[in-house]
C-alpha cells in the first residue's frame, strides 16, 4: 500500500519535474532576454563581493585573490588606529545626518506648497524650474559653487553690498559642510518633490469636500487630509536615505575638496578612493570600504525595523 | 452639474484665512522660484560679461560691457570638441546598451510563466543593498582588460536596478496577457512578441528609459577619472572638471595672453563659458523631454 502511494508520489513528482523542464524549455527566448542582464550582475556585482576577501588578504596582484596570503583582520586594526579614523566617522556621518534632517522634509513642505497652487499654469512653470537643477552634472555644480564663492564671486559680492566683510568661503573647513548641504537642497528638493506630489493627486477630492464642509480651513486640510496621505510614501523614502547614510554623493564631496578644506571635507569613499586607487593600497582600502558598506547595512536594518514598529510600512 | 461646480468653487474660494494661506504660498514659491533659476541666469550674464565687472560687483540683472573672448578660447581649443566628441560616442553607444538590456531583462521578469523569477528578481535586488565596494570592482574592470577603453564606462554600469522595477512594473500593467495568447496562438515566437508588439506599445517607458540614462552618461566623470588615464578618451565632464576645478585646461586656452592679471581675468571668463558650453544639450532637450522624467519617476515611486 504505502510502495504504492509512494511510487505514485513519485511518478507525480516526475511529471511536475517534466513539466517544468518543458515550461523553461518553452520560454527559452526569455531566458536568452535575461542573460545579458544575469551575466552583468554576477560580473560587475557579485564578483566583487567575492573580492571583498582582498580586505583580509595581502593583496598582491600577481598571485591573486586566492593566492594572496591571509591575514585576518590587520588591515581593519590599521584603520580603527590611525588618526585619521575618528574624523573620517564624524565628517562622514555628521555630512549625512545634517543632510538627511535638512534634506528630507524640504521636498515634502515643496510638494504641499506646489500642491495648493490655484493657477495650474503657474504651478506647471515652478515645476518645470524646481526640477531643472537635477539635472545638472555634479561637476558643473561643483565648478558653480567655486566660481560663486571664490573670493570675488557673486556671494562675496553680496555680502560686500550690505556691509560684511567678505568670507574665503573655499579655504575654511567650517563652509565645507553647509556648502555641501545647500547646493544639495538647491539641486534636489525639486525633484524629491515630484514623489509627494504623485502620492498627493492620488488623494480622493472627496476628502477634500468633506473637510470643506466641515469648515477646515487649508491649514487644517494640510494636516489632516494631505499629510497622512503622503505619509506611507514618505516613511518608505526616509528608510531609504537612512539605509544610503554612509554612501552620501561622495562625488561632490571630492570635487569640493581642496587643500585647505581637507579636514571636515575627507569622508570614509573619498579616503578609500585615495588609499586605494591613488596610492594602489588596495586590501587596506578595501577594508575600509567593507566597514563602510557593514555599518550602512546594521543602520538599514535598524531603520526599517524601526519603522515597522512605529508606522506598519517597510522595505521588506 | 455646472450649479455643482459653482458652488465648489464658491466654497474653494473660502475663507479669509485661506486667501491669506494663497498669497503667502505664492509668494513663498516666488522666492524659491528666483533661488533657483538667479544662479543659472547669472552664469549665463557672466559668461559674457567683462570679468572686472564681475570682480567689482557690477553684474547683477544685465551683462556689462558684453565680450565673447571667453567663448572665442572655448570654440578655439581641440580638448573641448574632443571632450565633445567622446561624450557623445560614450552616451549613444551607453544608452542603447543600458535601453537594451534593461527592456529585455524587465520584460522577461514581467512574465508570470518565467520559472524562477523570483530567483531573478531577488539576485538583481540584492545587488541594490550589497556591494563589493570600489576597489574589487575596479579590479575586475582592471582584470578583464577594459582600463583605457570605453567599455570601462559602459559596461560597470550596463544595467541598473531601479530602471529594471520601473520599465517591468510599466510591462505587466500595460501589456494586457490576452495579447500575448492571442499572439501564441498565432505562432508567434517570445522574441518576436517582444520586437513587434511589445516594444511599440512602450514607447513611454523606452523614452523614459533612454532619456535617464543617457542623462547619466553625459553627466559621469567618476568613472573616466578612476578608469582611463590616456586624455584622448576623456569625455568632456572630466574636461570640465580640470578647467573648473584644477584650472588646469585653462592654462593652455590662455597660454597667449602675457600679463598674469589678464590670464587670471580672461580664466576666469572661460569658466563661466564652459558651464554653459556643457550643459547646452541638456538645457535645449530639457524642456520638451521634461514630462518624460516626471512620469519616469512616477512609475517607479509607485511601486516602491
Amino acid at each position: 500500500m504505502a510502495r504504492k502511494a509512494n511510487s505514485v508520489i513519485d511518478s507525480a513528482a516526475k511529471v511536475k519535474r517534466g513539466l517544468k523542464f518543458k515550461k523553461i524549455f518553452s520560454n527559452y527566448q526569455l531566458y536568452l532576454f535575461l542573460l545579458p542582464a544575469l551575466i552583468y550582475f554576477i560580473v560587475f556585482h557579485y564578483l566583487p563581493m567575492y573580492g571583498i576577501l582582498i580586505a583580509f588578504k595581502d593583496f598582491v596582484a600577481t598571485k591573486g585573490i586566492m593566492g594572496s596570503p591571509w591575514v585576518g583582520f590587520k588591515h581593519f586594526e590599521r584603520f580603527f588606529e590611525s588618526f585619521q579614523f575618528w574624523t573620517l566617522i564624524k565628517n562622514t556621518l555628521g555630512l549625512s545626518v545634517v543632510q538627511l534632517i535638512v534634506g528630507f522634509p524640504l521636498p515634502i513642505f515643496l510638494a504641499l506648497m506646489l500642491n495648493q497652487i490655484r493657477s495650474e499654469k503657474y504651478k506647471r512653470f515652478v515645476q518645470t524650474v524646481v526640477y531643472a537643477p537635477h539635472f545638472i552634472s555634479v561637476v558643473v555644480l561643483a565648478g558653480m559653487i567655486f566660481v560663486f564663492f571664490s573670493n570675488n564671486g557673486l556671494i562675496n559680492n553680496i555680502i560686500l553690498l550690505f556691509g560684511g566683510d567678505p568670507i574665503s568661503f573655499m579655504a575654511k573647513p567650517e563652509w565645507f559642510k553647509p556648502l555641501y548641504i545647500a547646493s544639495g537642497v538647491w539641486q534636489e528638493t525639486g525633484w524629491a518633490a515630484i514623489i509627494y506630489l504623485a502620492a498627493l493627486a492620488g488623494v480622493s477630492p472627496e476628502l477634500h469636500e468633506a473637510a470643506v464642509m466641515d469648515g477646515a480651513n487649508k491649514w487644517q486640510r494640510i494636516f489632516h487630509v494631505d499629510i497622512p496621505a503622503i505619509m506611507p510614501t514618505a516613511v518608505i523614502l526616509l528608510i531609504l536615505s537612512v539605509g544610503g547614510i554612509m554612501n552620501i554623493g561622495f562625488e561632490k564631496a571630492y570635487l569640493l575638496q581642496t587643500p585647505m578644506n581637507q579636514p571636515s571635507a575627507e569622508i570614509i569613499p573619498t579616503y578609500v578612493y585615495k588609499m586605494g586607487l591613488q596610492q594602489a593600497q588596495y586590501s587596506f582600502a578595501a577594508a575600509v570600504g567593507l566597514f563602510n558598506a557593514v555599518i550602512n547595512l546594521i543602520l538599514l536594518i535598524a531603520v526599517n525595523k524601526f519603522a515597522k514598529k512605529l508606522s506598519g510600512t517597510g522595505l521588506w | 452639474m455646472s450649479l455643482l461646480a459653482l458652488k465648489n468653487k464658491k466654497i474653494t474660494r473660502g475663507s479669509k484665512e485661506d486667501r491669506v494661506f494663497d498669497i503667502i504660498n505664492v509668494f513663498l514659491t516666488a522666492m524659491i522660484l528666483i533661488l533657483v533659476v538667479y544662479p543659472l541666469y547669472f552664469i549665463v550674464i557672466a559668461s559674457f560679461s567683462d570679468p572686472n565687472m564681475i570682480y567689482e560687483g557690477k553684474v547683477w540683472l544685465l551683462p556689462k560691457e558684453i565680450t565673447f573672448e571667453g567663448y572665442e578660447r572655448i570654440f578655439r581649443d581641440s580638448k573641448i570638441w574632443l571632450g565633445y566628441k567622446n561624450s557623445i560616442i560614450y552616451t549613444v553607444v551607453g544608452t542603447f546598451v543600458n535601453v537594451a538590456f534593461t527592456l529585455m531583462a524587465a520584460y522577461a521578469l514581467s512574465r508570470k510563466d518565467l520559472y524562477g523569477r523570483n530567483v531573478f528578481m531577488f539576485l538583481f535586488l540584492m545587488t541594490m543593498f550589497f556591494s563589493g565596494g570600489l576597489i574589487p570592482t575596479y579590479l575586475i574592470v582592471k582584470n578583464l582588460g577594459l582600463l583605457n577603453t570605453m567599455w570601462a564606462l559602459i559596461l560597470p554600469k550596463a544595467v541598473a536596478v531601479w530602471n529594471v522595477i520601473v520599465a517591468k512594473t510599466y510591462f505587466e500593467t500595460s501589456i494586457p496577457n490576452e495579447l500575448l495568447e492571442a499572439a501564441k496562438m498565432d505562432g508567434c515566437s517570445d522574441a518576436k512578441f517582444f520586437a513587434k508588439i511589445v516594444l511599440p506599445l512602450s514607447k513611454p517607458i523606452v523614452a523614459v528609459m533612454v532619456l535617464f540614462y543617457a542623462v547619466g552618461h553625459w553627466n559621469s566623470y567618476f568613472d573616466a577619472l578612476i578608469y582611463l588615464n590616456n586624455e584622448n578618451l576623456y569625455p568632456l565632464q572630466l574636461i570640465l572638471r580640470n578647467i573648473l576645478i584644477q584650472n588646469q585646461a585653462s592654462t593652455m586656452m590662455i597660454s597667449d595672453l602675457d600679463s598674469l592679471a589678464a590670464k587670471q581675468r580672461v580664466s576666469e571668463l572661460i569658466k563661466y563659458g564652459v558651464i554653459i558650453v556643457a550643459s547646452v544639450p541638456l538645457l535645449i532637450v530639457y524642456p520638451f523631454v521634461q514630462k518624460y522624467f516626471v512620469k519616469g519617476v512616477m512609475i517607479g515611486g509607485i511601486k516602491g
